[in-house]
């Protein structure tokens, strides 16, 4: 029975987290000696793009009533093409609203937040997160179904191509109890929760006018920008930049932190990260446990000088 | 209007997390609890719109006696009164079914939720809830007006957030921006008073179906020892990045 996956697209162009899940279900479908079937909402990008990473047949689902997300109205279009017994969903915010419901609709388990190709199929057991990056959970399926959510940038994006085939399928969903009233979506900002690269900052920045520095240094580096809580909470940046343990959980391949402290609740949300470097003028700050490279010394000197050093590196 | 929000009692966000000599389980030792932290945005939305539209709170918790000084903490921050289901919380799906049976006997017009657990990060219960008693769910939940018979809530996307309009009854699960962080109610004495004589219903599980199963933990490794770069070598810190880490 093939391994169905839910490739999310964002205004009809595929997302990473899409892809990272289509890897991660061509893995599930080899040890099972299966194939993968990927299911999109109306896409406007190639299927060429998912047979890259071993998707053998996309179902394309046409329907002007999904134009606009509803997670119940998403979660039933999925539950009318896919008729596998594991299902792989990306962890991103819709991915993870549409898969509890559709886990009730099948009458499947649900695991969340998997880190790890399966260590079993049958039964089905992974790694996952939990608490909040500060532990993993060896979790068991015990339903003859299941659906996982995989992490963002954990099991990475694997190339593999497939030959593959396209079936359109057009549905009338039903969706009388959502309506969208607006949708405001900056374009061409990088996801955070997608981003190879962060570039980070605290409070040791001292005000908003500072991020001018931050926002060149990621630009730089072709990164997105974060947070922690404070800077939030005092509007310096937006909700949608706090990470940690109350916000954005992330896994970059790079975490540039500078003037944070590095408390426990932000370490929660950004230890799963490849390579971190603390930048922070007190040589005491918790962060320099937990870095991989650090610096002391004043971010309003480091970062402008970094910048022009990495530049001149990037050529 | 009736209000129902689920709260799960959690590690306070201090805690080391450590587990048992067997990784089996989570070592409860030395924990201190609270409510989760966002569960608290919808709780304390939840009392705003208990004094602006004279709703009624319910605050609903699936676990043992163990959790019911969090549950006191809710009702002391303002809830009308509690549910605690008396089991102890062992996977998603059994504890949205205990909510639904809730829900469902109570008739309630909103069901509040916080996005996800700080402590096994499921992120499931309220999407299932929602699922079982099919009604719409909004997640991710920025923020939240009452109109009638309809909510505007507000939800977080990828670079963005988006309105939308549900109709009642509907299941949101909130986070931090729900409210903003300094509303957030810390009970006084008189609400710590009144919480004791607040009702707090104990009923029995319906016993439903654990399907998931936590079979054993691991801590997170430790990281090899920080390599300090001085602020005058940063070209030795681009030479580690770009040779060493490979990740510029
Ligand atoms: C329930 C709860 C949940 C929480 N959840 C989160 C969460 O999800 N995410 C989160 O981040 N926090 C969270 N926190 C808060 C957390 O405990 C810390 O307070 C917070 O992470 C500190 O942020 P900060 O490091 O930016 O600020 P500060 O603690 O003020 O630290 C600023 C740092 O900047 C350094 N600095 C100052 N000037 C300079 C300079 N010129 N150059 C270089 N360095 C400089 C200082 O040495 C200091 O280390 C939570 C707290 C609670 C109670």
């Amino acid at each position: 029975m093939a391994v169905f996956v839910y490739a999310e697209n964002i205004n009809g162009v595929y997302k990473k987290a899409a892809f990272e899940a289509v890897s991660y279900a061509k893995a599930v479908a080899d040890k099972l000696g299966e194939t993968v079937t990927a299911i999109s909402v109306n896409p406007t990008d190639s299927s060429d793009l998912l047979y890259k990473y071993g998707a053998e047949k996309v179902i394309s689902i046409k329907d002007e009533g999904l134009k606009n997300f509803s997670a119940k109205a998403y979660a039933q279009a999925v539950n009318e093409v896919a008729d596998g017994n594991i299902l792989v969903f990306p962890h991103t915010t819709d991915a993870s609203s549409i898969a509890p419901m559709l886990v009730i609709m099948k009458n499947y388990s649900l695991i969340t937040n998997v880190l790890e190709a399966p260590e079993s199929i049958t039964p089905f057991q992974v790694k996952r997160r939990a608490f909040s990056g500060k532990g993993f959970m060896h979790a068991k399926a015990d339903a003859a179904g299941v659906i996982v959510t995989v992490s963002q940038n954990a099991f990475g994006v694997k190339e593999n191509s497939v030959a593959g085939t396209e079936e359109v399928k057009n549905l009338t969903v039903v969706n009388e109890d959502t309506k969208v009233l607006s949708h405001e979506q900056s374009s061409g900002k990088l996801d955070l929760k997608e981003a190879e690269v962060v570039v980070s900052a605290g409070r040791g920045m001292k005000g908003p006018e500072n991020w001018v520095m931050i926002e060149d240094l990621a630009n730089t580096l072709g990164a997105a920008t974060a947070c922690s809580k404070p800077v939030s909470d005092i509007g310096w940046r937006p909700h949608s930049e706090h990470v940690g343990q109350t916000g954005k959980a992330i896994a970059p391949n790079l975490y540039i932190a500078i003037g944070i402290s590095g408390a426990i609740q932000h370490l929660a949300g950004v230890n799963s990260s490849k390579t971190i470097v603390v930048i922070n003028s007190d040589p005491e700050a918790p962060f320099f446990k937990s870095a991989d490279y650090g610096v002391v010394g004043d971010a309003f000197q480091i970062i402008p000088a970094l910048n022009q050093k990495i530049k001149a590196l990037k050529g | 209007m009736k209000i129902l929000v689920c709260i799960s009692s959690v590690p306070d966000t201090t805690s080391k997390i450590n587990f048992t000599a067997d990784k089996s389980a989570f070592d409860k030792n030395g924990i201190q609890w609270v409510i989760n932290p966002l569960d608290e945005f919808s709780l304390t939305k939840a009392v705003k719109l208990q004094e602006s539209l004279g709703a009624t709170v319910t605050v609903a918790n699936v676990g043992d006696a163990a959790t019911e000084p969090v549950i006191r903490k809710a009702l002391a921050i303002g809830a009308t009164d509690a549910i605690r289901v008396n089991t102890e919380a062992k996977d998603s799906f059994s504890v949205a079914t205990e909510i639904a049976n809730i829900a469902r006997n109570g008739g309630y017009d909103l069901i509040l939720c916080g996005k996800e657990s700080i402590d096994y990060n499921g992120g499931a219960v309220p999407g299932m809830v929602a699922q079982l008693l099919n009604h719409p769910f909004v997640n991710a939940c920025v923020g939240l007006e009452v109109n009638g018979t309809e909510v505007t809530a507000v939800r977080e996307i990828e670079g963005g957030k988006e309105t939308i309009s549900v109709k009642l009854p509907a299941v949101i699960a909130g986070q931090k921006g729900m409210v903003d962080e300094k509303d957030l109610i810390i009970p006084n004495m008189r609400g710590i008073m009144s919480a004791r004589t607040k009702p707090l219903h104990i009923q029995e599980p319906a016993g439903s179906e654990v399907k998931v199963q936590g079979v054993s933990y691991d801590s997170v490794p430790a990281r090899a020892a920080v390599k300090m770069v001085t602020p005058d070598n940063l070209d030795e810190l681009v030479r580690l990045l770009h040779e060493e880490a490979k990740v510029i």
